[in-house]
This record gives C-alpha cells, sequence and structure tokens, in this order.
C-alpha cells in the first residue's frame, strides 16, 4: 500500500494534536512501566547503583512472609469491600432513581465523601471509631453492648472499620454509575412486567437486574481494581497496623521502595500489583468481546 | 392512595437516615472545629459547641504553616488543571477527528495505562524523576497529573458526540485542523472541558500520595500533607485539626456547590477515575 501525500499528511497532523500529551505521557507513564521490569530484577538501592541480580527478588519475595500476609489482608480488603459496596450503592440508586422533592440533594450528599480529602475524612474517622471516647462505642454501649470493639486499635476489627470507611467513601460514585445504567432501562419493560403480574421484587430481579448487568460488570472490574490498589486510605487510618493487620500490598511496595529504599524488591512486588490488575482488564476485554458479538 | 402515602413517608425516612450516615462525619468535623479542645470527646456528646471558639481558625493559621500550604496547593492544582485540559482536549481531537495509521493502537496504550494503577510504576517514576533531578520540586507534581491519559479519554468521549459533518463542512470551508479544533469543537466542548476541569482540581488539591512522595521540603507540602504533619505533631489538639480539615475540604465544597452536574456528567460518561 503506497502512502499518499494526504495520508502523509493526515498522519503528521494527528501526531501534532497528539504529541503534547504524548510526550509527557510517554515519560511519565510509559517509560516507568517498562522500567520496572528492569528494576525487578536487579537491587536497586538509594544510591542508584543498579546490579542485576536476575530471579532473586521473585525468590526472597516467594520466603516473604510479610508479603504473603499483605497480599492476604488485601484480599481481605477485596472480599469484603466489593460485596457491600456493591450493595450499597445498587441500594442508594435504586432508592433515589424516582422523582421526589430533594432527590437531588440527597444525590449531592452520597456523593460528596468521594472528593473530599482523605487526610480529613480518616482523621474524623479515626476520632469516631475512637475506643473509648468515640461516639460509635458510646452509641454501641448506649444500646447495651458492654464492651464494643477497639475497632483501628484492635488487630481483628481495624480491617472491619477500614473497609467500612472505605465503602461509605466510595459508596456515592458507584451509585451515580447506577443511576445511569438504570436510566439505559426502557420504562416499557416496567410496565410490561406489571401487566404481567410481576410484583416489585419480581421487577427488580427480572428486569432491573438484567438490565443493570453492564454496568455491574464493569462497576466490579473498577472496584476490584481499586480495592487491589488500595494504600492512602490504609496509610492514613492505621499505617497497616496494629501490628500486620491492616498491611496492604500497595502499603508494602510503598514501605520497602520510599521508607527502606529497596527499589530493587519494591518492584517486584510491584509486578504482582501490576499483574493481577492486567489480568483483571484482560478478563474485562475478552467479556466485552463476548457480549459485543 | 394512602397506601401511597405511607410508603413515601417511609422513603423519606429511609433517604433521611442514608443521608444522616452520610453528612454525620462532615457536620462532627465542622461542630468540633468550633469546639474548645476539652469538649471535642465528652460523654454525653455535645451535639453543639457550648461557645463558639471562631479563634480555632486563627489559631491554626498562626500555629503551622497553613498559608503556604494552601498557596502550593492552589498554585498546583489551577497549573495541572490548565495544562491537563489544553493537552488532553488537543491530543482527543487527534484521536477522535484525524484519520491515520497507527492511532487506535496508540489509544490503546493509553486506555491500557488507566486500568494500571499508579501505585505499581511509581518506584521506576520515582527513579526516573530524581534522575531528571525533579524530585523536591513543585514541577514533579505537575508533570505527574497534568498529562494523564483521563483527561483524553474522556474529551474523546464527547467529541465522538459531535456529528462527522461538521468538521466536513468547516474543511470544505478551507479550515484548517487547528482551526477546527479551535473555532468550532472546542467552543462545543464547554460542558466537557468544565467536567474535566472540575475532576482534575478536585484530585489534584486532595491527592496525598504525589505530594508525600515527591515533595519533602516544608515550604513545598500542600495542605494535605502538611495537614498530615500537623497532626503527627500535634495529635492531641483535636479542635486545630478539625479547623484545619474544614479548610483544607472547604474549597472543594465550594467548587462542588456550583459544578455538581459537570461532576456528575464528568463520572457518568467516562466512569473512570480514582
Amino acid at each position: 500500500m503506497a502512502t499518499t501525500p494526504l495520508k502523509r499528511r493526515n498522519a503528521l497532523v494527528g501526531w501534532s494534536f497528539i504529541l503534547p500529551n504524548f510526550a509527557g505521557f510517554a515519560a511519565l507513564t510509559l517509560a516507568p512501566v517498562i522500567v520496572l521490569f528492569y528494576v525487578a530484577f536487579t537491587s536497586w538501592n538509594v544510591f542508584g547503583k543498579a546490579r542485576w541480580t536476575g530471579t532473586a527478588n521473585f525468590i526472597r519475595m516467594w520466603h516473604d512472609a510479610s508479603f504473603w500476609t499483605a497480599l492476604t489482608n488485601t484480599l481481605y480488603y477485596t472480599s469484603l469491600h466489593i460485596p457491600l459496596t456493591l450493595s450499597a450503592s445498587l441500594g442508594l440508586a435504586l432508592l433515589l432513581n424516582r422523582s421526589l422533592r430533594g432527590v437531588a440533594f440527597f444525590r449531592t450528599a452520597a456523593f460528596f465523601p468521594y472528593i473530599t480529602s482523605m487526610v480529613a475524612l480518616t482523621y474524623v474517622w479515626n476520632m469516631l471509631f475512637s475506643p473509648d471516647y468515640g461516639p460509635i462505642n458510646s452509641f454501641l454501649r448506649f444500646i447495651g453492648i458492654a464492651n464494643p470493639p477497639g475497632w483501628t486499635t484492635s488487630a481483628d476489627w481495624s480491617m472491619p472499620a477500614v473497609i467500612f470507611v472505605g465503602t461509605w467513601r466510595e459508596m456515592g460514585y458507584y451509585m451515580l454509575l447506577f443511576l445511569a445504567g438504570l436510566q439505559t432501562i426502557p420504562a416499557q419493560l416496567y410496565e410490561a412486567a406489571r401487566v404481567d403480574g410481576a410484583n416489585p421484587w419480581q421487577r427488580f430481579l427480572f428486569v432491573t437486574l438484567p438490565g443493570l448487568r453492564h454496568t455491574t460488570f464493569f462497576v466490579v472490574v473498577i472496584m476490584t481494581i481499586g480495592s487491589f490498589k488500595v494504600f492512602d486510605l490504609i496509610l492514613l487510618m492505621t499505617e497497616g497496623g496494629p501490628g500486620q493487620s491492616t498491611l496492604v500490598l500497595s502499603q508494602y511496595i510503598y514501605q520497602k521502595g520510599f521508607v527502606e529504599n529497596q527499589f530493587g524488591y519494591a518492584s517486584a512486588v510491584s509486578i504482582v500489583l501490576f499483574a493481577i490488575c492486567c489480568l483483571v482488564t484482560i478478563f474485562q476485554y475478552f467479556v466485552n468481546r463476548r457480549w459485543n458479538d | 392512595m394512602k397506601r401511597n402515602t405511607a410508603g413515601r413517608v417511609l422513603l423519606y425516612a429511609g433517604l433521611i437516615i442514608a443521608a444522616a450516615a452520610l453528612l454525620l462525619p462532615f457536620y462532627w468535623m465542622v461542630s468540633s472545629s468550633l469546639k474548645a479542645n476539652n469538649d471535642v470527646f465528652t460523654i454525653p456528646l455535645k451535639w453543639v459547641p457550648d461557645t463558639f471558639m471562631w479563634r480555632n481558625y486563627g489559631d491554626i493559621f498562626a500555629k503551622s504553616g497553613m498559608t503556604t500550604w494552601l498557596t502550593n496547593t492552589l498554585t498546583l492544582s489551577v497549573t495541572v488543571t490548565l495544562l491537563q485540559v489544553l493537552t488532553g482536549s488537543f491530543a482527543a481531537y487527534g484521536f477522535s477527528k484525524v484519520r491515520f495509521r497507527g492511532r487506535n493502537v496508540l489509544f490503546l496504550a493509553y486506555i491500557a495505562t488507566i486500568a494500571v494503577p499508579w501505585q505499581s510504576y511509581m518506584i521506576p517514576q520515582f527513579i526516573l524523576m530524581s534522575k531528571l533531578h525533579l524530585s523536591n520540586t513543585l514541577f514533579s507534581i505537575i508533570a505527574l497529573q497534568a498529562f494523564g491519559a483521563f483527561g483524553v479519554f474522556l474529551m474523546k468521549q464527547f467529541y465522538e458526540t459531535i456529528p462527522e459533518e461538521l468538521s466536513e463542512a468547516a474543511r470544505l470551508d478551507g479550515l484548517s485542523e487547528y482551526g477546527i479544533y479551535w473555532r468550532i469543537i472546542l467552543p462545543l466542548s464547554k460542558p466537557a472541558i468544565a467536567s474535566l476541569s472540575l475532576l482534575t482540581f478536585v484530585s489534584t488539591w486532595n491527592d496525598y500520595l504525589g505530594p508525600l512522595i515527591y515533595l519533602r521540603k516544608p515550604d513545598l507540602w500542600t495542605v494535605q500533607l502538611g495537614l498530615r504533619t500537623f497532626i503527627s505533631q500535634y495529635n492531641a489538639e483535636y479542635a486545630l485539626i478539625m479547623a484545619g480539615s474544614v479548610l483544607s475540604v472547604l474549597p472543594i465544597a465550594i467548587v462542588f456547590l456550583f459544578g455538581q452536574r459537570y461532576f456528575v456528567e464528568g463520572i457518568t460518561s467516562t466512569g473512570l477515575k480514582g
């Protein structure tokens, strides 16, 4: 295929549009991703001397109990955070998907936590969760629970507390996606179901849920990636503690890389996070392709 | 009719409980910021401060680098937003309105990186930035945030809804591609630009990890980083910390109040952020 002058001109014009953004994108995102796969096979410390060590970092990781704790905790966070946030955001969307006075205000209220500073929010929640004087435990004692949990000071309850705050913060965001999904379900379907004598629960089960199939799948995919990379919430709320009870993968990378200056080893752990998110994305790609056929 | 009213009452009750649960932490933040420090944790709880301690807000400015932090954060947020909107909308035009070879593959590379968490490549990125002697400068955060794939994606989504005939007609009238971008497409995409600006502004304002890694010098700190340090230094000054928190959230609340519509449109049209 010969390149015509017009095609060449188009390519030139096209690139000229893309280049200002692409230059920054290539230098700051693409290049680091490629370099990651080199650094992970070296012992790179803060003085910037890289020595090729082959798979040593990965072997070390395999025997590193803290790494496995971080991975297990990340899975723990993910496995609770997803179903909780999914049901909370879908519930909110169903509640708010009608023309009632004040609904617009509620939608706004639900979304606001998502765009407020994590530093401020986690501190407020730590105060609310405060074991001795915090309002949450005061309330629990008031309703008759003599020994309420220690929340972020207890190894068993710190993760649930963190998951709760994560859900509280994000549900308004996913609610918006569900609201948009609900708008695409034709009203006639609900009419027809009603004529056929379906009760509200059946209408939800056989009209709403199938109609939200694509939205739900999409939401689950972003939530999965979001949960695997969870970081600032944990760093600010518990710093991974008490002990290692809330240590997650991203934080472990940060810890090894920026606190202990073991760039090589931290990069090897990064590759695990990278691989998990890639797998999720590839899975999403194939499911979407199947649906679009 | 009667059943309907009962249902309505129930619905409102549900809504009010949900809203209270959502907003309670914010109420706690504001009311604690106006209390005397000893009154923050009391049993039973005081929902309204005895006396309103407005001086907490003066004290936080006096006791911390709040002025510097706010100035830095504002500088960063505005610069990043401008750059992201400019380069993002420009690149999106290339991806959506100019046909050339390799375009789709390139776009796929963009999209793929949206799904790759920053946490997984922050280490090599930091190494590269340090080699370029960019760490510990405000510029590092600008570079980090301004060229994201997100803006390109959001703008492209919007451009696709603008009919191709419009650009065709302009081409026949002899307008260059740059002319079409500047005079036709850009003016039509005001809502998308508003969405992108607000989302970028807010995420730069709230960013904690980028500044944590790159901005080590106290005179470069952002409000998030500064507040966090203040918390670790004065961790029993609850009321002051809450005043600082209110200050860090207030600008976002104001931006949000005026631009809610654009936030919602931006999020539902891309479904990606965070």
